[in-house]
């Protein structure tokens, strides 16, 4: 017997020939983009237009991707192969009298927010929200506290938020993480969430953890002496002083995303000995073989002399290292190379690959392998 | 000696029907150790409920904390001591994954060959020496605590010991909770609760009925992140003997998987693994064991087995 092949559902719409009130049931009668397997067909229903766009940032495939009208109905459609599992964030482009205006998409309720706005995505084939992700009436919840640091690196008073765990304790003693961006994790990726569960669960220890945020963070992430002085000058012997913490390389973690990741890295570099974990996320690790042009424009000028210098040079920066990447994203070629150099360097690495692209909440569901990982919790020492 | 121990308590308890069936006597006063909740620890209304009879906490977690805030010189080393043995747990966790991956790999590769058999007990052979490594480092580790600090000798451990006999004189029974394992088992030792506790019957669950055996072994074959290999974090109390007690499987095993079953079971004889799950119960009485209720016995072979003592 052959394999039974289910016809798309928008197949079968084309098939019928159908009219506007076709397409109205149509519409009703399914949830958008309409997932069948591998095959992902987005629709948008909309009259009077030049064309509609498919806006997405797949490394590999074009940003922008027309979708077809259903002839004599005002509704549009494009199938793409999308492989199960993965995640994609995406806006649509209307075009109306010469004119493109970037939209979620009406038809899909599931978003994502970042800071310049939100996406719609798509969930494609096995993909669901990881339940560790949201919020749990069982779980304590841990508290933020504003605090202040004076920096004389930056010489101006920065501002962090101070996660401490529920029923924190004078008398123990916590490893402490630093987040690059970590207003953004709180918002976007629900890191606070995050933590409070993966915490409750036993599957990390109870942890404090420096949430900062910074105003010109292309500059000062791009491997800037004044930011590794801040964090590890600054920062760590400020909360060190206060708060009851693991004063030793394995207490102490950089965490970041983006540019964030680099920040991360290159503070290690400068600072050799004193961090002992990384958690890189998408890290824009751009480097060049030859020369020291780049084609990402000149803020990444710093990063590609500093991952160039560290290149020629990989030193053991930490003693246990989490890297994850999106494979829909670009930085996937960078973050691939550096693995094995960091291996050979002899870090203990972890690094993992995700089909998702370069956002929050890609950044989000690799917390709970990269937080486990740097940080076991006692879930092996505990029998309730 | 005689006892029970207990799978977890959490979803389906079952300490007042072990209470009766066990003990035969609806009266009387219970020690109770709920040092594997550290702070925690005084928590303890619902197994005071659950029991109904005069319970008396022991307050080990409290007496510890008390302890080492006036005996500096003691926390000192205790806490210098604790730092070692998680050197020596994470570089005995490399040795031991290391080894079982090459012990998994040589189990494809030889599968259906006539090496398999003898490679088999190699691989498991060099597992179990570096489990007996480990246990006898810690058991040396202990060993120069113990004259380092002249533990036996020290008055400020001496009060306490002291007022811990004297409250155990006057009770029936002893009742350990689960909780923290490692901290559990620290206490229990500091305040040389093996001898304390010998004359009295045993109720103990999940970390409890771990800590009073004759080896803690830790176990988690899906955890978030690692291999999921058990390991040996210390030798026990070793008030009970001849099993190694495993609750809550149904989180931390794959029963389903007659190879993880069998390497388990295998690693550690002749100790017999019993899974104690949610409201199971055993009893032993010196080295003989019955059957409460539920519970399985994981065999070498890779099955389990349910009726594996005389209920």
């Amino acid at each position: 017997m052959g394999a039974i092949v289910k016809v798309l559902a928008i197949t079968q719409l084309l098939a019928s020939q159908p009219n506007a009130a076709a397409v109205a049931a149509f519409v009703q009668s399914h949830d958008f983009p309409i997932v069948e397997g591998p095959k992902v067909t987005f629709c948008y229903a909309g009259a009077n237009l030049d064309g509609v766009n498919l806006k997405s940032w797949i490394y590999g495939l074009p940003n922008s991707q027309p979708l077809v009208q259903v002839p004599n109905t005002p509704l549009w459609y494009r199938t793409l192969d999308i492989p199960p599992l993965s995640r994609v964030e995406y806006k649509f482009e209307i075009v109306r009298d010469g004119h493109g205006h970037w939209i979620e998409d009406p038809l899909n309720p599931n978003r994502a927010t970042d800071p310049f706005g939100a996406n719609s995505v798509v969930h494609a084939e096995g993909y669901v929200v990881p339940e560790w992700t949201q919020a749990d009436p069982e779980v304590r919840s841990g508290t933020l506290e504003p605090w202040t640091i004076p920096s004389e690196a930056f010489g101006e008073v920065r501002r962090l938020l101070v996660y401490k765990p529920a029923r924190f304790r004078k008398t123990r003693r916590y490893p402490c993480l630093f987040v690059h961006d970590g207003y953004d994790y709180v918002r976007y990726a629900n890191l606070k969430t995050v933590l409070d569960n993966l915490i409750h669960r036993l599957e990390i220890p109870s942890v404090v953890v420096a949430l900062s945020t910074s105003p010109n963070r292309l500059k000062e992430y791009a491997d800037d002496a004044r930011h590794a002085r801040f964090v590890t000058e600054e920062v760590f012997p400020e909360l060190e002083s206060k708060l009851p913490l693991i004063k030793k390389p394995a207490g102490r973690c950089l965490m970041g995303a983006s540019f964030g990741a680099v920040a991360a890295l290159s503070t290690a570099v400068r600072y050799p000995g004193f961090y002992g974990r990384l958690l890189l996320q998408s890290g824009s690790f751009a480097f060049s073989d030859i020369g020291w042009q780049n084609k990402r424009g000149p803020v990444f000028d710093p990063v590609i002399k500093f991952m160039n210098r560290f290149r020629s040079n990989p030193t053991p920066v930490a003693e246990r290292m989490f890297l994850s990447c999106g494979m829909h994203e670009s930085l996937i070629y960078e973050n691939r190379s550096i693995v094995p150099m960091l291996q050979a360097a002899g870090i203990e690495l972890k690094y993992v690959e995700a089909r998702d692209g370069h956002n929050w909440e890609n950044w989000r569901d690799r917390l709970r392998e990269g937080l486990s990982w740097l940080f076991p919790g006692p879930l092996r020492m505990v029998y309730e | 000696m005689r006892g029970a121990l207990l799978g977890p308590q959490r979803s389906r308890n079952c300490i007042s029907e072990v209470f009766q069936s066990f003990l035969h006597r609806k009266t009387g006063r219970a020690a109770v150790i709920t040092a594997g909740w550290q702070e925690r620890e005084s928590q303890d209304g619902e197994i005071r409920a659950q029991i109904g009879w005069n319970c008396v906490n022991l307050h080990l977690y409290r007496r510890t904390e008390l302890l080492f805030s006036t005996d500096e010189e003691l926390g000192s080393a205790h806490r210098a001591r604790q730092d070692q043995l998680r050197l020596m747990q994470e570089f005995y966790r490399f040795r031991l994954e290391r080894t079982f991956e090459a012990a998994l790999d040589i189990e494809r590769k030889t599968e259906g060959s006539v090496m398999h058999d003898e490679e088999r007990q190699i691989s498991m052979e060099q597992i179990r020496r570096l489990d007996a490594d480990h246990l006898a480092r810690c058991k040396e580790s202990w060993r120069a605590f113990e004259v380092e600090v002249q533990l036996a000798e020290r008055p400020s451990v001496g009060r306490h010991r002291e007022e811990i006999q004297a409250i155990l004189s006057d009770c029936d029974v002893v009742v350990i909770a689960g909780g923290h394992v490692a901290a559990l088992l620290n206490r229990l030792r500091l305040f040389g609760m093996g001898t304390l506790l010998q004359p009295l019957p045993l109720i103990a669950w999940s970390a409890g009925a771990m800590a009073t055996g004759g080896q803690v072994v830790l176990f988690h074959e899906t955890p978030p992140e690692g291999v999921g290999v058990s390991e040996i974090l210390d030798q026990g109390l070793g008030l009970h003997q001849g099993i190694v007690p495993l609750p809550d499987p149904r989180m931390r095993l794959k029963l389903e998987d007659p190879l993880r079953v069998g390497w388990l079971a295998r690693r550690y004889e002749p100790l017999r693994c019993v899974a104690l799950d949610h409201g199971e119960w055993i009893r032993f009485d010196d080295d003989s064991w019955s059957i409460g209720h539920g519970s399985v016995e994981l065999l070498p072979d890779g099955r389990i087995l349910r009726s594996w003592a005389q209920s």
